[in-house]
């Protein structure tokens, strides 16, 4: 395989309610920072685009049509998209790359997940015939995934509040984070119930926004004299639908990932889990066989900030962000999709 | 470098409006099982799912890969869903393949759909915005304009698109996967149907299908263990181009145009009337042949229409270089999946299987798809003969 | 319990989902202008071409749009179709004439209703000009403008239409 880099990542803000920008709006300003991060001056100058969305997001068909007008495709570029999180574009590049259809390539990902209700819009990936129509929302089924981990002793409301104390102090530092602050668990565990077990706290917020990053061989990030981070193992792995037919304590598919991205070939500095709910990130940190040494979700992680459909690009993004700050020689990305963690990709990077 | 790999597998279901007898998984998995024993294989020789289909709200499911990956045998495997818009067919299967050439997988299965019947595409496809006129009519309200403009630069004669959509319902008699078995098609049949869209009449409109189309794609290193003829990849590209601005060619775009010449680039192309045996191309309204033919120069510009009317695209007139002899959009489609039909088919005509609708030694075929504003384009080639 | 041997072929499972629309702030300025009968575009920094509804961005360049430019309410058709068929919870009775056009100082079309003439009668290069509800009725809503009618003036060359 072929050593692919990644040279420049950028996130807008992570607000609750990006106002009246639309799509297009937010777009524009990631791409063109990304492409400015990496020396590029516009889209041109890559040898392949995709992105990830959502047409749910919006409520309206055909959401990434738009996005394309962010990008100054004239002359025509080529260009793919895929209906779930920019973290699954990036692995289309990524295969691009290794094919040797493209040495360089822009990702991108967006939604405005603020006009609807998010968690009534997810409940719309269940099974159309026997559950979507039940409407059980993200929260209520995350709820009974925390429940059958609290249950069967494998976590504790504290262990949860930690995560989100973790993640508030770490957002502090992240300019972009919609949740920050000094909290303590006592303060958390004081707070109501919000869907039992979860407590507000417990489940990420819903966040407008969008990402962009620019990856592109080694050679080529050489050339460009940037610092990088390398892409050593990358996977993802899907399991079923059915909640019924799962362990929801266990992350399996994330497990295997892990297996085949080699996460345990090295010692981990940091890891960015994409764990829009605090016990998820229990979860994942087990499925990974992270140590007491890994510092995980430095940023705050999506409980600090969730852009839908780029989230997981984010936690790619930290990551190798850190790397090329030399903040941390390897480090580990994940990000999910679905309910209750159906779907996983797991992304090795390391310094040079 | 890329990887070698071919098309050892390719399943279909039967088109039609409204498949009642199954669920949106059942339809997928009867297209997939069917490439799977077309391949002589089984779901544990599947190494990753790639899976295609146009916008969600046309089913109601969200990000549908989720609910999906029971029916398709991908626990525990890789799931990647592309949406390109009506390129998406198209798209899929070359993001599929890629998975191939690129070394990091053996074997995949790559599956699109559309289940119509299950929502109102038509409310799915132009649901009123705010803040816009609620002029939406439909695909057809968007290219008929397109399409007269066409016909004022070209100076072609009215009855062209007569002709396409005869033709390629008449094509469609020998594909008993067509939705469109119209026996007694003739150019006065539709000649005489209501107009929809001026220029447009009913019959030079695609139908609203049921359907699901499967391939199975393999390494090079594995072609020899199923029994069909290989169809090999021998070039993919894709083009994008946003929907307006200021000075877009929207007739003849350019995405089309250089999408076309890379993917001829790539599978050693210089002619592609003389160099490919036939071809698969995504016409849902009947005069988008001749612009076609044109974006796709196999014709000079303003003459794409002769070749239609001469019968050079006909296979019942015996042309040297037949188009869409599946019945193409104009007779099925499932609009996620027309795009991947389009590249099966070609495939299908060149390992010499296309039964009723084969082109007679087809060895070369080129299968193409485009979506959005005629802005998204995807097109592969492949060809009996090992690169 | 009786055994119903027939099987279920459809089932109703209607979705209901409410969504808060922003135009987005370019789309919000030319909002305000129809308010004020007034039709306005911007203007790409990169290549000038002017856009409308102008959108966020020039799509050619990737650009911001800016600058914005009052536009006439003059138009030329760039090419147009005949609706025969009833579009579902559409008002307008077919057949009915909608139209690409483009407002004289903007570089791209947008689709609006051609009216008052023989539907026959109406050819790519032909002139018209927006026929505006009442002001009392003036909202942020495009069909402030109720359709667009041939007005007497010489019909411009296709191939300089929007240039």
């Amino acid at each position: 395989m072929r050593d692919v880099a990644v040279i420049s990542w950028a996130q807008s803000p992570m607000v609750g309610d990006a106002g009246a920008l639309n799509e297009v709006e937010l777009i524009m300003p990631v791409v063109q920072k990304a492409l400015a991060d990496a020396g590029l001056e516009s889209v041109q100058d890559v040898d392949f685009t995709c992105s990830g969305s959502c047409d749910y997001l919006q409520g309206a068909s055909f959401a990434f049509v738009s996005g394309v007008d962010a990008l100054g495709a004239v002359p025509p570029i080529k260009e793919s998209h895929v209906e779930m999180d920019a973290a699954w574009a990036l692995y289309e590049a990524w295969l691009k790359i290794q094919m040797g259809q493209a040495d360089s390539a822009l990702v991108y990902g967006f939604a405005k997940s603020s006009p609807g209700d998010l968690p009534s819009v997810l409940s719309l990936q269940l099974d159309p015939y026997y559950l979507a129509p039940l409407w059980p929302d993200s929260i209520s089924l995350a709820g009974l995934q925390a429940r059958a981990m609290l249950d069967a002793g494998v976590i504790s409301e504290t262990d949860m509040a930690e995560v989100v104390v973790r993640s508030r102090g770490n957002a502090r530092n992240n300019a972009n984070a919609q949740l920050a602050g000094d909290v303590t668990i006592d303060e958390l565990l004081a707070q109501p119930m919000y869907v039992s077990p979860l407590r507000k706290h417990d489940c990420c917020p819903v966040s407008d926004g969008a990402s962009a990053m620019v990856i592109c061989t080694v050679e080529k990030a050489r050339a460009l004299g940037h610092p990088y981070a390398v892409i050593k193992g990358i996977d993802h792995r899907i399991e079923s639908n059915n909640l019924g037919a799962r362990d929801l304590t266990r992350s399996v598919s994330t497990e295997q990932a892990a297996a085949a991205a080699g996460v345990a070939q090295g010692p981990v500095d940091i890891a960015e889990l994409h764990a829009p709910f605090s016990h998820q990130e229990i979860i994942l940190e087990r499925a990974l066989g992270l140590s007491e040494d890994t510092r995980v979700n430095l940023s705050g992680g999506v409980l600090a900030g969730n852009l839908m459909m780029a989230a997981g690009l984010d936690r790619i993004g930290e990551v190798a962000m850190r790397i090329c700050a030399g903040e941390a020689g390897r480090g580990v990305a994940h990000a999910t999709s679905g309910a209750c963690l159906q779907q996983n990709m797991v992304v090795v990077l390391e310094a040079e | 470098m890329a990887e070698l790999a071919a098309v050892v597998g390719i399943g279909q279901t039967k088109y039609q409006t409204k498949r009642i007898d199954v669920s949106i998984a059942g339809l997928v998995r009867e297209a997939a099982r069917n490439a799977l024993d077309d391949a002589g294989l089984d779901w544990d020789d599947i190494d990753a799912v790639i899976l295609g289909k146009a916008p969600d709200m046309f089913e109601g499911v969200v990000m549908p890969e989720l609910y999906l990956t029971d029916a398709l045998g991908c626990n525990g495997k890789p799931m990647l869903r592309v949406h390109t818009a009506g390129s998406v067919g198209g798209s899929t299967a070359i993001v599929a393949a890629s998975y191939v050439q690129s070394g990091v997988f053996k074997r995949v299965l790559t599956v699109s759909f559309e289940k119509q019947s299950e929502s109102n595409a038509m409310w799915a496809l132009s649901n009123p915005q705010p803040f816009s006129p609620h002029l939406n009519a439909g695909a057809g309200g968007y290219f008929a304009p397109i399409i007269r403009e066409y016909m004022r630069r070209s100076g072609a004669p009215y009855d062209v698109g007569i002709k396409v959509a005869t033709k390629d319902r008449k094509h469609a008699l020998r594909n008993p996967n067509a939705h469109l078995h119209l026996e007694d098609i003739s150019m006065a049949m539709v000649e005489e149907s209501p107009m929809l869209w001026d220029p447009i009449r009913f019959l030079e409109a695609c139908p609203s299908s049921d359907g699901a189309c499967s391939m199975v794609i393999a390494h090079e290193s594995l072609v020899g263990d199923s029994p069909r003829a290989p169809a090999w990849i021998r070039g993919t590209a894709v083009r994008s181009e946003p929907t307006m601005y200021a000075g877009r060619e929207e007739v003849n775009p350019q995405a089309g145009r250089d999408c076309a010449a890379d993917v001829y680039k790539q599978a050693g192309i210089s002619d592609p009337r003389k160099d490919l045996d036939c071809a698969e191309v995504y016409v849902p309204f009947s005069w988008y042949e001749p612009m076609w033919l044109e974006n796709l120069g196999f014709a000079p510009e303003g003459e794409g229409w002769k070749l239609t009317m001469e019968g050079v695209t006909s296979l019942d007139e015996g042309g040297d270089t037949p188009w869409n002899c599946s019945g193409g959009v104009l007779s099925s489609n499932p609009i996620g999946a027309s795009g991947m039909i389009r590249f099966a088919e070609a495939a299908l005509q060149v390992r010499n299987d296309a039964g009723e609708h084969q082109v007679e030694g087809a060895k070369t075929a080129l299968g193409h798809a485009y979506g959005g504003g005629a802005q998204f384009f995807a097109m592969w080639i492949v060809s009996a003969d090992k690169p | 319990m009786s055994e119903d041997k027939t099987g279920i072929t459809m089932m109703d499972a209607p979705i209901y989902l409410d969504y808060n629309f922003t135009a987005g702030s370019a789309t919000s300025r030319f909002l305000h202008g129809l308010k004020q009968g007034v039709l306005i575009g911007q203007r790409c920094p990169g290549c000038d071409a002017v856009y409308v509804p102008a959108r966020g961005s020039c799509a050619r360049c990737g650009v911001a749009t800016g600058e914005d430019v009052v536009l006439s309410d003059k138009a030329t058709v760039e090419s147009f179709t005949i609706v025969y068929i009833p579009i579902p919870g559409n008002p307008i009775k077919p057949p009915y004439i909608i139209a690409n056009v483009v407002p004289d100082g903007a570089n791209i079309s947008f689709i609006h209703l051609i009216s008052e003439c023989n539907n026959e009668d109406v050819r790519i290069g032909q002139r018209v000009q927006a026929v505006w509800k009442p002001e009392s009725e003036w909202t942020y809503a495009m069909d402030n403008i109720i359709y667009f009618k041939p007005i007497d003036e010489a019909d411009i060359d296709p191939e300089q239409i929007g240039r």
